[in-house]
């Protein structure tokens, strides 16, 4: 059914909060979503030309570098992209078959296979590029939200989280319940000002993002007093500012 | 958007296949097209075949071709599917509508009823069909009120060049010659209000938006996350040189409508059946060019992330 489930009572919204101030852009979460996923839930995860002048393959996580702003305000922002688990999303109601489904019970938009007949309709009605299709399967593939690592029992449960969070070198991945208000996830995003992507489509993304933190202001430079002379030497100019620190 | 070839032949073919149905349908029943049965058939069996030709080819983008069965399940949410079940629901009236009119002739009450029948069926396909774009937020150049009148107007356009053509060959084109001049007009001042439309747009979405880095100022891409191309680029990446877009979009409007309504005109005034067939040559090169470039123009939020916008 690709119309939208009402949620489920006690349903939860599960998604990502993604804090862009400790992104590094090491792509470890790209890695290890393509690592885990191409034998899980989705699999395989196609390579195209994978030795060749030109590879490429079906990734679900995408990781982007922009610049924001100019001069000493400035940033570079790194900027790890991967599907939202809408509250209301597009991919779901335009598919004609069936295949796309968001479930009740947690809110996950997981495509099924098997009733995928490739027409490629929900990936552009999706504003956020999330779904890739397979071209050797001929069927559309998309985050699970590593629905086969969250609950599954025979993991240990503190590794019980999506592959992309699990691998994540400075934390900047969070998994959780964000229908929740009381949950980590939403605390984190409330104290940090979390915030959807694109929100003019209107598909209520699940997913939040941390903006980069505000820089603290800079100290004002000592004041020199006046019947001190400037130093004339580069070598004791910089031993006088090392020292003053 | 990728212009892709089995999608811009799909609607092209299938709608001059439905306003053909549509046109016959209505007006045959009026006596304002020849009554004759071979006229019947080879009309009804053209629309037919253009329309079966543009499902056919549509399927061809599909991965699981063997599967399209499966698209008409989900009439109520996707207009993709309710555009196959409309599809199919046109095929059982516009054969009763035919063998009405060969058994009984195109004027009797059965044939009228499944004329009417069968025209509300081929418009239906066509809504459909413009809803699956009108209603992508993701592509502004599509998620315009003008797009869905404009694939009914074009289908009504192309239909009746095709009915004043093969009319006239039996000698009783002018009504249908003239609803396509008619409809000609209508639908190249919606094309022109269109274009402009899109060019002065402001988009909604914007790298700012996508990104929500716009409170530090300007957004610019600067590493890209992946040195290749990929499926998303691939399909929703396509661009066009602005240049050619408006020599495209002069052709587009000289061989959809200039020519053949000139054509049309000129066989009204002179009481000739062939221009009416050259116009169906110019009308169809013409509308192949116009929806080239309707998916040729079309932008997708997707390439602000890669591009900025």
């Amino acid at each position: 059914m690709t119309s939208i489930p009402a949620p489920a009572p006690g349903g939860k919204k599960l998604g990502l909060v993604i804090d862009l101030d400790t992104c590094v852009g090491c792509h470890a979460c790209a890695v290890n979503c393509k690592e885990w996923n191409t034998s899980g839930h989705m699999a395989p995860l196609p390579d195209f030309d994978p030795y060749g002048a030109h590879p490429e393959g079906v990734w679900f996580n995408r990781v982007h570098s922009y610049e924001a702003g100019a001069g000493a305000d400035g940033r570079t922002v790194h900027f790890p992209r991967s599907c939202l688990h809408c509250e209301d999303p597009p991919c779901v109601t335009v598919c004609p078959t069936g295949a796309s489904f968001k479930r009740a019970e947690d809110g996950i938009v997981l495509v099924n296979a098997d009733l995928c007949i490739g027409c490629k309709l929900c990936s552009w009605a999706c504003p956020y590029g999330a779904r890739e299709f397979d071209e050797d399967a001929g069927v559309m593939k998309k985050c699970t939200l590593c629905i086969d690592r969250i609950y599954n029992e025979t993991l240990p449960e503190t590794e019980r989280v999506p592959a992309c969070v699990s691998t994540c070198p400075t934390h900047a991945r969070h998994f959780g319940d964000l229908g929740d208000p009381e949950s980590d996830v939403s605390r984190l995003v409330a104290s940090r000002g979390g915030y959807a992507l694109m929100p003019e489509q209107g598909c209520k993304p699940v997913n939040r993002y941390l903006p980069p933190r505000e820089r603290p202001t800079p100290p004002a430079p000592a004041r020199r007093a006046a019947n001190e002379a400037p130093i004339a030497s580069r070598l004791l100019a910089w031993a006088d500012r090392v020292l003053s620190r | 958007m990728k212009p892709a070839a089995s999608v811009i032949l799909f609607t092209t073919a299938s709608g001059a296949g439905y306003g053909l149905l549509f046109w016959l349908g209505l007006l045959a029943p009026a006596g304002m097209l020849p009554a004759s049965a071979w006229f019947g058939i080879v009309a009804a069996a053209l629309g037919l075949a253009l329309v079966t030709f543009g499902l056919l080819s549509s399927t061809f983008h599909l991965g699981h071709p063997e599967r399209a069965w499966r698209a008409v399940s989900q009439w109520r949410s996707s207009w993709l599917s309710r555009e196959g079940v409309a599809a199919l629901a046109s095929y059982p009236p516009a054969g009763l509508f035919a063998l009405c009119w060969l058994a009984f002739g195109p004027a009797r009450p059965a044939t009228a009823a499944f004329g009417a029948l069968t025209a509300l069926t081929a418009m239906a396909t066509v809504f459909c069909t413009g809803q699956i774009y009108a209603s992508l937020r993701t592509i502004r150049q599509w998620n315009d009120p003008r797009v869905v009148p404009l694939y009914l107007l074009l289908a009504l356009f192309s239909g009746a060049v095709l009915a004043a053509a093969l009319g006239g060959l039996w000698g009783a084109g002018r009504v249908a010659a003239g609803f396509a001049l008619a409809s000609g007009v209508a639908a190249a001042l919606l094309k022109l209000s269109y274009w402009r439309a899109i060019d002065r747009a402001v988009p909604a979405s914007t790298i700012e938006s996508a990104t929500g880095l716009g409170r530090w100022g300007r957004v610019r891409p600067l590493d890209p996350p992946h040195t290749e191309e990929n499926y998303l680029l691939r399909e929703m990446g396509f661009r066009i040189a602005r240049k050619h877009a408006d020599r495209l979009r002069r052709l587009a409007i000289g061989l959809a409508f200039f020519a053949p309504l000139a054509l049309l005109a000129s066989g009204l005034a002179l009481d000739l059946a062939l221009p009416a067939v050259l116009a169906v040559f110019a009308a169809g090169a013409g509308l192949l060019i116009e929806r080239w470039l309707f998916f040729a123009e079309a932008t997708h939020t997707v390439t602000l992330f890669y591009r900025g916008g």
